[in-house]
């Protein structure tokens, strides 16, 4: 075998490789870099309001058409239901659940409804592999199951643990998580059935940038009635709902040591040395194995052994 | 086979037989024995007999698991949605099979044909530990028959998931060409082993290329889980060096535990270049892990300076982590160093069993038990570790198969003239 093939070979193979594998690296850093969708719709939701009736847990469930529950929607135990020592959690049967918290700084207890929380980078987005959630204009994090291969690595990756996933389904599980109401309502500039339904007005529905500032108003008005932050502002790159308190948000369960970047932020150190390792090894790798090899007569001292074998 | 051999029995390792005749195929696979000398020696395999029990119990579980979906044979939970299928099948299994790219840089790359007789073992290891783990991942998958979407389908380009599946299918294809000269010379077709062979630094090339990548990409994608891994095993700026240095030790590390295992069950079938060798070979290995055990338990030590996590280390889960770094990193570095100096090549053997179960520990306290750490632990459900265990056993049967027959662990003998 002479030099000449084997380097051509090499630099073929190796630039070839570079090619195909550099494409979606630099699809990569365009997608990673969404800042969301200026105009996108939120939902701000006042935590003081709330007096855990479980109404927008029926009205989720009749909209989008989920199982009926084991308890009714009226029954207050399962305030008390505990698994794996963790209160309720979103489920592939209800997109949204309200629980109860006994707050060390205030005598009543609160209570939280819990569902997606449509973040404006979305890390459940930016981990899936065929990506098949997106985030819509409206500012809906919704999700396309036709694509879906059930890696789950979406469910590892939401910071607020909801994505749930259809496990006992054979042919077709999917992913199951509160839509913002795209199809039946959102779409249509209608406020999702939750909202609606809520009979204390925790929740308003609203461009999200005008729910901002009616947030911090209603800080800034209420002067010792809420806490001085409102959860989902800067959480994880902001999320569409976001949250106001009377209590330090890590008594009402929510995790206060999220980071403020997206999540997608973390990985993109790792996403850039890809395409240098992509330019970088081949070079370095086939200067290193001409240098080792230097001075060999064949170059190669297998093919050396086997081409005497063969009796080339 | 022992006992055979000791009739006078010679296993198939040449193209042509003694007679001059050539081999059929039926007799390759039958490795140059009849069938009733070929079942025999299957039946007094006292190893036969184990596997054939986990067969019986797992496979029909891994059946039911495709009747009666994940949820019936996992605790289906929403909170740990990755199990002992990726915590182990993936995430263990590929970093013990970079041996394939790291004794195929050592031998072609950097053209140090010393290493060569245990080269085509490294690179059968890599080969095939690849392969179980996406056998593990099909098991896993909601719609295993989806796992082609992200390369042809549809492409979610931003995840480092889409990277590890591109980077893991285009290694395999790399792998299984370095391998199949082995084969191509098993059912004696040179043409196609020259030409792989002619490819054989570009494809080496680009081995290390997906290699550095992948290992490290696994490490990545905890970093989509910042508050849910535990702060000492995650680190945002040096998980993926962690996983990626880490693997060097382990794939080299593996490698030495499956020469060992070969040298003392299967020695019928390695030639005296592989038995004079592997001793001198063993030691050099084992260098190369301690080298890379020692780079890792230094980046280590820096990522946990860097966050400063040290008030960590006074808690259970400090004691935890620092178990799995003095006791599964340090401790066998000690001891390797020790019998690299005193070249003891029984002490390196059990160093790198050692240095094995560390970095299966390490694995599985990042993707199982250390995941949730301020949730709840989970332990996985009965079959998930028979399954678990099933394929564990399937791989070390292919392994097995392929050993006794393509010319790994010997030289096969070509026909004299053409
Ligand atoms: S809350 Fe979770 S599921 Fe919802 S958009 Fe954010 S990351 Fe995705
Ligand atoms: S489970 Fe489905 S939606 Fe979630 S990351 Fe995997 S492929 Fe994407
Ligand atoms: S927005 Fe719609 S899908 Fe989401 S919790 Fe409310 S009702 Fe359910």
């Amino acid at each position: 075998m002479s030099k000449i093939t084997r380097r051509k070979f090499l630099a073929g193979s190796a630039a070839g490789g570079a090619a195909m594998m550099m494409t979606p690296a630099k699809k990569a850093f365009a997608a990673g870099s969404f800042e969301g969708f200026p105009d996108g719709m939120g939902v701000l939701v006042d935590l003081t309001r709330c007096v855990g009736c479980r109404t927008c847990e029926a009205a989720c469930n009749v909209e989008q058409k989920l199982p009926e529950p084991a308890l009714p929607f009226d029954d207050t135990s399962v305030f008390d239901e505990m698994h794996h020592g963790q209160k309720r959690r979103t489920t592939d049967k209800a997109y949204t659940i309200v629980n109860r918290y006994e707050p060390k700084s205030a005598d009543e207890p609160l209570y939280r409804k819990i569902q997606c929380n449509h973040c404006n980078e979305p890390a459940c987005l930016t981990s899936c592999f065929v990506n098949a959630y997106k985030k819509t204009p409206e500012g809906a994090v919704i999700y396309n199951s036709k694509v879906c291969v059930g890696c789950r690595n979406c469910m590892i990756a939401c910071p607020f643990h909801i994505p749930a996933y259809t496990y006992s389904s054979v042919l077709n599980p999917v992913i199951k998580k509160c839509i913002f109401c795209y199809d039946t309502r959102l779409k249509e500039g209608r406020p999702p059935a939750c909202v609606e339904s809520c009979p204390q007005q925790v929740m308003t529905f609203g461009k999200r940038k005008d729910l901002m500032v009616i947030a911090h108003e209603r800080i800034k008005k209420n002067p010792g009635k809420y806490v001085d932050h409102v959860y989902g502002e800067k959480e994880v790159g902001g999320t569409g709902w976001f949250y106001l308190s009377n209590v330090p948000f890590e008594e009402a369960g929510f995790d206060v040591n999220l980071p403020k970047k997206p999540i997608i932020d973390n990985v993109k150190d790792f996403l850039a040395i890809v395409p240098m390792v992509l330019t970088i090894w081949p070079a370095l790798f086939t200067g290193f194995h001409l240098l080792a090899t230097k001075g060999k007569s064949h170059g190669h001292g297998d093919d050396n052994s086997h081409d005497k074998q063969e009796g080339h | 086979m022992k006992k055979l051999a000791t009739y006078g029995v010679k296993p198939h390792d040449a193209a042509l037989k003694a007679d001059g005749k050539q081999w059929s195929l039926m007799e390759k696979l039958l490795l140059g024995l009849t069938l009733d000398q070929y079942i025999g020696q299957v039946l007094r395999n006292k190893l036969n007999w184990v596997l054939a029990i986990i067969f019986a119990i797992g496979i029909p579980v891994i059946i039911y698991r495709f009747i009666f979906s994940l949820g019936a044979v996992t605790h289906a939970s929403y909170d740990y949605p990755w199990g002992l299928f990726l915590g182990f099948g993936l995430f263990c299994m590929v970093p013990l099979s970079a041996s394939g790219f790291m004794l195929g840089t050592t031998v072609e790359i950097f053209g140090r044909h010393d290493f060569e007789p245990i080269e085509r073992l490294a690179l059968l290891n890599g080969l095939l530990g690849y392969f179980f783990a996406v056998v593990y991942l099909l098991v896993d998958l909601g719609q295993p028959w989806r796992l082609s979407y992200p390369m042809v389908y549809s492409f979610g380009p931003a995840a480092v998931l889409f990277l590890v599946g591109w980077h893991v299918a285009t290694y395999l294809s790399v792998q299984v060409a370095e391998v199949s000269t082995a084969f191509f010379e098993w059912i004696g077709f040179k043409r196609g082993y020259d030409f792989i062979r002619k490819g054989t630094v570009g494809l080496t090339v680009a081995g290390i290329i997906l290699s550095t990548l992948h290992q490290g990409a696994l490490g990545a994608l905890f970093l989509y889980a910042p508050g849910k891994v535990h702060p000492l095993w995650y680190s945002s700026a040096f998980q993926w060096i962690h996983f990626f240095t880490s693997s060097i030790p382990a794939g080299l590390s593996m490698v030495i535990c499956v020469s060992t295992i070969v040298i003392y069950t299967m020695k019928w079938r390695c030639d005296q270049r592989f038995i004079d060798n592997l001793d001198r070979i063993t030691i050099s290995l084992a260098k190369g892990a301690a080298m890379g055990l020692s780079t890792y338990l230094i980046i280590k030590l820096i990522a946990v300076a860097h966050d400063n996590e040290w008030a960590y280390l006074a808690t259970g889960w400090g004691t935890w982590w620092l178990l799995e770094i003095v006791g599964f990193v340090f401790a066998p570095l000690v001891l390797l160093s020790y019998a690299i100096r005193h070249k003891l090549v029984g002490l390196c053997r059990v160093g790198a069993f050692w240095v094995v179960a560390g970095i299966i520990l390490n694995r599985l306290n990042t993707a199982l038990i250390t995941f949730n750490w301020q949730l709840y632990q989970e332990i996985p459900h009965k079959f998930e570790i028979i399954i678990s265990v099933t394929i564990f056993a399937i791989y070390v049967t292919t392994y097995r198969f392929i050993l006794n027959r393509l010319p790994i662990l010997y030289k096969f003998k070509p026909q004299a003239d053409e």
